[in-house]
């Protein structure tokens, strides 16, 4: 029997700097999506709890306990990443492993909001979207999540498929405003 | 001409550009403008439909003159404006619309014929023979005609578009702009403030006044430190905002690197579109024009521009002046320019009783210009005293203020009209023309800079405390409170031609032409005149050519009307407003984990939606896309193939109700498909048209997942969430898109179980695993899917594996199926293979069939309710006469029966009214050995083994064929379930 | 144009697909008359002032909002979920 090779979304991409930016691959262990069966928000919350540690996040947010994340991923539906899921999980939720769905890159830097307003047309700035905020927007033409990890970095998952062009948009507004930010 | 001791700009800083080929020298701050000004050159432009000779003749973006294009090839920047272009070391900048060039130019000979071109001549002229237009007309007056040049090649140069949000934005970086900021700042918003120029204070940078008992320009200086210090504003200079959008959305220009002689990779310019709770409108003013005979030689600048040059540049056009005006504000002019030593030859005021507030200077009250001497510059004017004396002044430059208009543009970009001031004798934003938008300082027509001042401090903390923040309003400091009057002159009577549009050659005899001619609305004079179009849109002779107009047509001022201000502003470039969208940033590209294989194998690449798909892989001694299709259809009739089918929409379903959902969203009937088995369903439209079809399999009581085609993904998914919302918010429903999740790949041909039992940990055979079933299983060890499947109409699977294993996984099938007689296969052989079967794609299901037309009336299940089960069964939706579904095969085995091909009755002319039917898809079976192709035929069900023409009249075909069922290979489906 | 998502905030029209007018929700009873499901089909008002739309987003959340809406003015009157708010 053969064994398959794993291979990376941004595989051969990443990374890259620019001025003060670096975007870089994440790899975010298992990635699996959640949604609370018809009235069982409250069952999956307490099972998140019981499992992992974190609540169910409310829109907009993420919630958080060691390596596990749950972020708010659109109207009644959450991804968890960092951990293998918990069998109760599934009592109160339907479930779909996507762990291989999604290129997640990193950005970090100082005002990373700066590049992203390039392509995004939601406020990033940590006053509007401060740690652990999640938001559902566009980058350019994709429909991404992106999460504010801290101050200095900005997450992003797009679809793996579009890997070379989430790859290629972001990198592109790195280069612009890295050449504003520099002195002429 | 420089003036000693005058101006604020760098004089340690000599920089040096060119012009039209020549090398002039100029000082840091200059712009291109002030810098030609100081070095003696007046004639800047020739005008767009006469070719007069022009010069500057304002300071700000609403120049309408002084264009020029900056750079040269792919960079080349026409119709920049010279008063905006600040100069760097190697500008190169040439004069525009002129041949050979700008002094000596052959089309000013249009002037000389002006009189048999005015108003309406090319309307007129241009009439008849009708053939001669497009032959000749058209491609004549092309030639002339035009602003400028683009390079009309890609650009090479980059823009960009960004976002940005505040609570407050402020929009002019005047005193009332600063004044707001800094109000709503202390508040505690958060403020943008956009100014056009590349600093900030406004008129105050060309103005010789003070501010609390300091130099105003000072102050506008340390106001802007003190702003940039403060952490919740942002200051955007060279940001024009152009527009006013719904909802507190507005569009910005920022001009990025214009300025600079070394860009590196910053973007020209940058679109933004800003998000504001609220906007403070510190738009200032701008001064117009009076009409007189020949009011337009160079060296005729606005008397307040004359005035900036000064005071900002320490620039004047020449050694003797005298400037004319209809208002208090032009004294200022002649003030200041005496002040500084230049010799004011007069001070004309239009008003009988102007008093005069320039000090020492010759002072003409109540007297006019009558008209401007000289051709390529001005050398002197023709003064008509009160007496009716005319009388004439040697001079160089002439300051005219016609008065000022309040900058009423972006309070009208949402339908607001502004009102017609007497006193003022300009229009007025109306209060809340643009919902959220206050308009403060000169821009609402309060003049004065005290008034500047306090407008904008209260506007800016009302913005802030709208939003519910809280403060005190700062100290407003001393200034100028100077009363601002205006005594009505629009136009100088008399003979000649008097210019109000300078841009597009309108003169007063024009509009009255117009109105003659009975254009006598405002919008049909400007489009019959082309008064107020093109980059300056009329912004210094509007009032007047509606002034003219009202005369004209016996009516005041506010019931003739202004013309519609729209967005922009100012001149947005395409390339602005599309920043990022071009090249690679155009759409995003899908690619599969199997791309990179796939392009190594030589694979020429199709576009399929948004997914990068291999149309064929060519092998040695196969010459044509055609030998490579034959060759992979046969491997997979014959041996085995292996397609990537990765890109189509796979849709996870869970919960107790999906059986029940997918019922309700299905035609055909899904609650009674059993775990582990797979079924073929057809979606319909509301309309009871087919949207969409696929299979969805059921891996376990819970869990299902559906497939779309790869076109309509999207779509289905949208689709889903809408029924589920509006219909069926109580269903136990949840579903995903796991499109991303798996590699897919179909393993096809009779060696395809042999292939796949290569792979799998357990394998398979025909009683654990027949046709249409599904299961979880470990493929190399990975937990994975299978489903047995079959769009070629072979025995074939279709094997899952999570992504990350996808490029492996592919290497592994395609070298094993190579290795087995088989091999990869594209698109153009899947589509062979399909249309051998008959199985139909978006070729076929375009939106208009109904499963009907397409033989699938008995999937519409009779027994429960689902989408479009009501419409679908609309009595014109199921006449035998429509057209139906069919195969078709060529009778002369090689001729092409194309796509978009018509089909006929062979006795019958090939006209539309003859028409029955259409091909949607054809290739070359080399199963069969002939041309097949699927087609929708009337009544063709009971038309098999008829014969019928096929005429494509744009590729000149005709193609003899026979009816046949549209499943050409295999009816009976013995090799899928093998 | 800026569209205020009950879920998501106030956000860019361009996150948002545009299907049509709010009448598509009173889908009629499968037995209705066949003139009900033609009005149904391709009936719609067309006002000069308030109306009543469908509007999904797209790009965000996946919610499925009737908006109201002045087309004259292109003031929003308001949002609300498709689904009954409780359904969440």
């Amino acid at each position: 029997m053969t064994d398959l090779i794993a291979k990376t979304p941004c595989a051969g991409l990443l990374p890259v700097s620019h001025g003060g930016w670096s975007l870089s691959e994440v790899d975010c262990g298992p990635i699996t999506w959640l949604a609370p069966f018809h009235g069982q928000a409250e069952a999956l919350d307490a099972a998140l709890q019981t499992a992992h540690g974190l609540g169910l996040p409310r829109p907009g947010n993420s919630t958080r306990a060691g390596a596990a994340r749950c972020l708010w991923f659109g109207k009644e539906q959450v991804m968890l990443t960092g951990v293998e899921p918990g069998d109760a999980l599934a009592q109160c939720a339907a479930m779909s492993d996507q762990s291989d769905g999604w290129a997640v890159v990193r950005l970090e830097g100082a005002d990373g909001a700066d590049v992203l307003a390039r392509l995004v047309p939601i406020d990033l700035r940590p006053s509007a979207f401060p740690d652990g905020a999640v938001a559902r927007t566009l980058c350019q033409h994709m429909t991404v999540t992106i999460l504010r990890e801290n101050v200095d970095a900005l997450v992003i998952f797009a679809f793996r498929s579009m890997a070379k062009t989430l790859v290629h948009d972001v990198e592109t507004a790195m280069v612009s405003v890295a050449a504003q930010h520099a002195a002429p | 001409m420089r003036i000693e001791g005058k101006g604020r700009i760098d004089r340690g800083n000599k920089i040096s550009f060119r012009f039209d080929g020549r090398d002039h020298h100029g000082f840091a701050a200059d712009t291109l403008a002030s810098a030609l000004m100081a070095e003696g050159v007046r004639l800047m432009g020739r005008s767009f439909k006469y070719h007069r000779p022009r010069g500057v003749l304002t300071l700000g973006s609403e120049e309408p003159n002084a264009l020029v294009t900056v750079g040269r090839g792919l960079a080349a920047d026409p119709n920049t404006r010279a008063t905006m272009q600040e100069i760097y070391e190697g500008l190169e900048a040439r004069s525009q619309n002129r041949w050979p060039s700008l002094d000596f130019d052959l089309m000013g000979v249009n002037d000389l014929a002006a009189p048999f071109l005015g108003a309406g001549f090319y309307y007129k002229t241009f009439m008849w023979p009708k053939a001669f237009w497009e032959k000749l007309y058209e491609p004549v007056i092309r030639r002339a005609a035009g602003l400028g040049a683009l390079s009309g090649k890609a650009d090479g140069e980059r823009c960009d578009k960004a976002f940005a949000f505040c609570d407050v934005l402020v929009i002019g970086g005047g005193p009332a702009g600063l004044m707001a900021a800094l109000s709503a700042a202390q508040a505690g918003a958060d403020v943008i403030l956009c100014e056009e120029e590349n600093g900030l204070g406004g008129r105050l940078r060309y103005e010789d006044e003070e501010i609390g008992g300091g130099r105003a320009h000072l102050w506008a200086d340390d106001m802007a430190e003190r702003l940039a210090a403060m952490e919740n504003v942002r200051i955007m200079t060279r940001t024009a905002v152009t527009g006013a959008f719904d909802q507190g959305t507005f569009g910005a220009l920022q001009r990025v690197s214009h300025h600079l002689a070394k860009p590196g990779k910053r973007p020209r310019e940058t679109f933004w579109r800003i998000a504001a709770k609220r906007a403070v409108l510190c738009a200032g003013a701008l001064e117009r024009h009076i009409a007189f005979r020949d009011n337009d030689r160079p060296g005729v600048m606005m008397a307040g521009a004359l005035r900036g040059y000064l005071n900002r540049f320490g620039t004047v056009p020449g050694r003797n002046v005298a400037v004319f005006g209809n208002n208090s504000d032009a004294h200022r002019t002649a003030r200041d320019l005496a002040q500084a030593g230049v010799n004011v030859v007069a001070l004309i005021d239009s008003r009988h009783d102007a008093e005069n507030l320039a000090g020492d200077v010759p002072f003409y009250p109540g007297a006019q210009v009558v008209r401007g001497l000289g051709r390529k510059g001005l050398d002197g004017i023709v003064l008509r005293l009160p007496n009716g004396r005319e009388e004439r002044f040697a001079v160089q430059a002439l300051g005219v203020s016609g008065g000022w208009n309040p900058s009423v543009h972006l309070t009208c970009h949402m339908n607001g009209r502004p009102v017609w001031d007497e006193r003022l004798l300009a229009f007025v934003p109306k209060d809340g023309a643009v919902p959220g938008m206050r308009v403060a300082g000169a821009a609402r027509g309060r003049f004065s800079t005290a008034e500047c001042l306090k407008e904008g401090a209260d506007a800016g903390l009302e913005a802030a405390k709208a939003l519910g923040f809280s403060g005190d309003l700062p100290r407003v400091p001393d200034a100028e409170a100077g009363r601002y009057r205006i005594g009505r002159l629009m136009a100088v009577a008399g003979k000649g031609r008097a210019w109000l549009d300078f841009q597009n050659d309108v003169t007063v005899k024009d509009v009255k032409q117009a109105a003659a001619e009975n254009f006598r609305s405002v919008e049909h004079m400007k489009r019959y005149t082309t008064q107020g179009m093109a980059t300056d849109q009329g912004k210094s002779s509007n009032v007047l050519a509606l002034a003219v107009l009202a005369d004209a047509t016996g009516r005041e001022i506010p019931e003739t009307g202004t013309t519609t201000f729209r967005p922009p502003y100012t001149p947005v470039a395409i390339a602005a407003l599309g920043a990022g969208a071009e090249g690679k940033g155009f759409a995003p590209e899908r690619l599969t984990t199997s791309d990179e294989s796939t392009r190594a194998r030589g694979a020429p690449m199709i576009e399929a939606g948004l997914w990068y798909r291999p149309s064929y892989f060519p092998r040695a001694g196969e010459e044509t896309w055609r030998d490579s299709c034959d060759r992979e259809v046969r491997m997979v009739r014959e041996n085995v193939g292996v397609c990537d089918v990765s890109t189509l929409g796979k849709i996870a379903l869970q919960g107790r109700d999906v059986g029940a959902f997918l019922d309700f969203v299905y035609a055909n009937t899904f609650s009674t498909l059993k775990p582990g088995r797979v079924r073929y369903g057809i979606m319909l439209r509301e309309d009871g048209h087919v949207m969409d079809d696929g299979t969805t399999a059921r891996l376990s009581e819970t869990s299902w997942v559906l497939t779309t085609t790869t076109a309509a993904a999207g779509q289905v998914v949208r689709h889903l969430d809408w029924v589920r919302q509006a219909f069926c918010p109580n269903m136990d429903v949840r579903f995903v898109s796991e499109t991303e999740q798996w590699a897919q790949f179909a393993v096809a041909g009779p060696k395809a179980r042999e292939l796949v039992n290569d792979l799998l940990d357990t394998p398979i055979d025909g009683e654990v695993f027949p046709f249409m079933a599904c299961a979880e299983r470990q493929i190399c060890g990975v937990k994975g899917r299978l489903f047995r499947i079959s769009f070629s109409g072979e025995h074939a699977y279709e094997v899952a594996v999570p992504a990350r294993y996808g490029a492996s996984l592919f290497g592994l099938l395609a070298d094993r199926a190579e290795a087995m007689g088989g091999g990869a296969y594209g698109m153009e052989a899947l589509n062979v293979l399909r249309i051998e079967k008959g199985h139909i794609t978006h070729a076929e299901i375009h939106g208009r069939t109904t499963a009907f037309d397409i033989g699938f009336q008995r999937m519409l299940s009779g027994k429960k309710e689902f989408i479009g089960k009501a419409l679908a069964a609309r009595p014109g939706l199921l006449e035998e006469s429509r057209e139906q579904l069919v195969g078709l095969r060529a009778l002369k085995p090689e001729q092409p029966l194309p796509a978009g091909g018509h089909l006929f009755e062979t006795d019958a002319e090939p006209i539309r009214e003859n028409d029955l039917g259409y091909i949607t898809s054809t290739c070359f079976s080399p199963t069969l050995g002939e041309t097949r192709a699927l087609a929708f035929l009337r009544n063709g069900r009971a038309r098999h083994g008829d014969r019928i023409r096929m005429v494509d009249h744009l590729r000149d075909q005709v193609t003899w064929c026979e009816v046949t069922d549209p499943v050409a290979f295999d009816p009976e489906g013995g090799r899928l379930r093998d | 144009m800026r569209i205020t998502c009950p879920i998501c905030g106030e956000r860019d029209r361009r996150e948002f697909y545009y299907q049509g007018a709010a009448s598509m929700l009173d889908r009629p009873d499968p037995d209705a008359d066949g003139q009900v499901w033609s009005d149904y089909l391709h009936l719609r008002d067309n006002p000069a002032g308030l109306t009543r739309e469908l509007w999904y987003h797209e790009a965000g959340c996946g919610a499925w909002l009737i908006v109201e809406r002045n087309t004259v003015t292109h003031e929003i009157i308001g949002t609300e979920l498709v689904e009954a708010a409780d359904a969440d």
